[in-house]
């Protein structure tokens, strides 16, 4: 074994990324890594459908976002992008590359000049292009014409950070291949750019499975407010403070299966509502389903913003 | 309408888990296992709603995806799920050095010599009920209950890849290096998951499993 990246170039190669050489290279285009950010990964839509091997679907946190940033370099939907968290990214193209950025609205320079944010942008070979801090919201997607080209494992390119799958987090240096353009850009008639929630984000919580193993005060807890994002969320789900929801029913939960949205709320009675890279399964009650178009204002909620449930009954 | 099907309670009960998915209740892991299987030959014989996972566990089956869970969960009530088939395909063995390091906690448990655990846990035959914890990991039910364990009071911080573990009505494996708080009883140099094979997964819900002593 020689350790050939998949577009089949030595890794000697790879020596013309690092330090100041921007030259552009020969072979398939690709990226390095100038700036990772707090947290940057590669997402395409997921891998579902391998939940029962304990699988996650993980995926673009903020899916009409990525799907937008795709569209607007004229990627189909599951291209995978970069998925930026906080303060963005810095990559360095060895060939002239169509990107777009949307998510949350944040600067963005190629080589320290401004460009446009949720438009198409051509970067020259050899360019750094510099995703900055978000002005709201935490999630910008970063895509590339021809869509990030690592190897899919399972099917998708995400990385799951709760079961180690897809590719590591880039870290600064590291190089990530680019696919073949499938075609022009063709635009978007219109870009959406959602707000931050007004007072709160607000959440609709289709009850059920085990809001019976809630008192019916816990349920009026959970309506009345007083929850606010706290600063643990991550991708696997998104951490309340506020108010604890007391049970009815104690002991423990026989192990169950778990769907994106789910409200789940461990012992310490705060609910967390579970995230593209969720467990598969799990032990404690599931008080309620946040439906999955709901979860992009989720994956954009800032520490600190208040979460207002509205419960709702089947 | 159905009002004359009051002679016998549902032998499950389908709990609504958000607009898309349907949580299959019933009396235990047995009863879950054989729900499981039949929700898969339905699903290959073209009979069931189209559906993204069938995620069975403890004592419930998750169905994931679904255009109409309602639908489903009042059909579902009707159906007749036959037992559990006793045997099926030949069972995936694994060969196991009973050395681990909880082995004479265990042996104290169960109240038998060291030597013993291997000789009894080798001798049952155990079945992947489901799946979860990490990749590839499989809750794997056989044994009885006298030699059920409680899990460690601390868990580990590192549990090596291919531990053999014991936790209450369990045994597991564990697919790769991570914390755990399972009682380890041994060690196989079997592959559990390696996303270039395919199957990834070398223990899926509903596989028949021995273990082998192996010196």
């Amino acid at each position: 074994m020689t350790g050939t990246g998949t577009d089949g170039r030595t890794p000697g190669t790879d020596s013309r990324l690092s330090g100041t050489d921007n030259r552009p290279a020969g072979g398939a285009p690709a990226l390095a890594v100038v700036r990772p950010g707090a947290l940057t990964t590669v997402q395409d839509l997921g891998r579902p459908g391998h939940a029962h091997l304990g699988v996650g679907r993980s995926g673009a946190l903020d899916p009409p976002a990525h799907a937008l940033a795709n569209r607007l370099v004229g990627n189909p939907a599951g291209h995978a992008t970069l998925e930026t968290t906080v303060d963005g990214c810095a990559v360095r193209t060895t060939a002239a590359v169509t990107v777009a950025v949307t998510g949350a609205p944040c600067p963005v320079r190629v080589d320290g000049r401004p460009v446009a944010w949720g438009a198409a942008v051509r970067v020259p070979a050899g360019a750094v292009l510099d995703v900055g801090r978000a002005s709201w919201g935490l999630r910008s997607y970063v895509a590339f014409a021809g869509g990030l080209a690592v190897p899919p494992v399972l099917g998708s390119r995400s990385r799951d950070l709760l079961s180690g799958l897809g590719p590591e987090p880039p870290a600064a240096g590291a190089r990530l291949p680019l696919g073949a353009p499938c075609g022009p850009s063709t635009g978007a008639d219109a870009v959406p750019w959602p707000g931050p929630p007004v007072g709160a984000l607000v959440l609709p919580v289709v009850l059920g499975p085990r809001d019976d193993w809630f008192t019916p005060a816990a349920l009026r807890t959970l309506a009345g407010g007083g929850f606010r994002v706290a600063a643990a969320s991550n991708r696997i789900g998104l951490r309340t403070e506020g108010p604890a929801l007391e049970r009815a029913a104690q002991g423990e939960l026989p192990s169950e299966g778990m769907v994106l949205g789910s409200v789940q709320v461990p012992p310490d009675g705060r609910p967390v509502v579970f995230l593209a890279d969720h467990p598969t399964t799990g032990g404690y009650p599931v008080v309620g389903v946040v439906p999955e178009a709901e979860l992009a204002a989720v994956a954009q909620a800032v520490p600190g913003t208040p979460v207002r449930f509205v419960p709702v009954r089947g | 309408m159905t009002a004359h099907r009051t002679d016998a309670p549902s032998p499950c009960r389908p709990l609504r888990v958000g607009p898309h998915a349907l949580l299959v209740e019933v009396a235990g892991t047995e009863e879950a296992q054989a729900l499981h299987a039949e929700l898969l030959r339905r699903r290959a014989a073209g009979t069931l709603p189209p559906v993204t996972e069938i995620v069975p566990a403890a004592r419930t089956v998750l169905l994931d995806g679904l255009a109409d869970p309602q639908a489903l969960a009042a059909d579902i009530v009707h159906w007749d799920v036959p037992p559990l088939a006793a045997v099926g395909s030949e069972p995936v063995v694994l060969p196991v050095r009973y050395d681990g390091a909880d082995l004479a906690e265990v042996a104290a448990l169960w109240g038998v010599a060291e030597d013993e655990v291997a000789r009894l846990h080798s001798g049952l035959e155990f079945r992947v009920a489901f799946c979860g914890f990490a990749p590839g990991f499989g809750y794997l039910t056989g044994l009885p209950e006298h030699l059920h364990v409680p899990r460690r009071a601390t868990p580990r911080t590192s549990v090596p890849a291919g531990a053999v573990g014991l936790a209450g009505p369990y045994t597991g494996v564990y697919p790769r290096s991570s914390p755990g708080g399972w009682q380890l009883i041994g060690r196989t140099d079997a592959v559990l998951w390696d996303v270039a094979r395919e199957p990834a997964a070398l223990l899926a819900p509903g596989t028949r499993v021995r273990f082998e002593v192996s010196t």
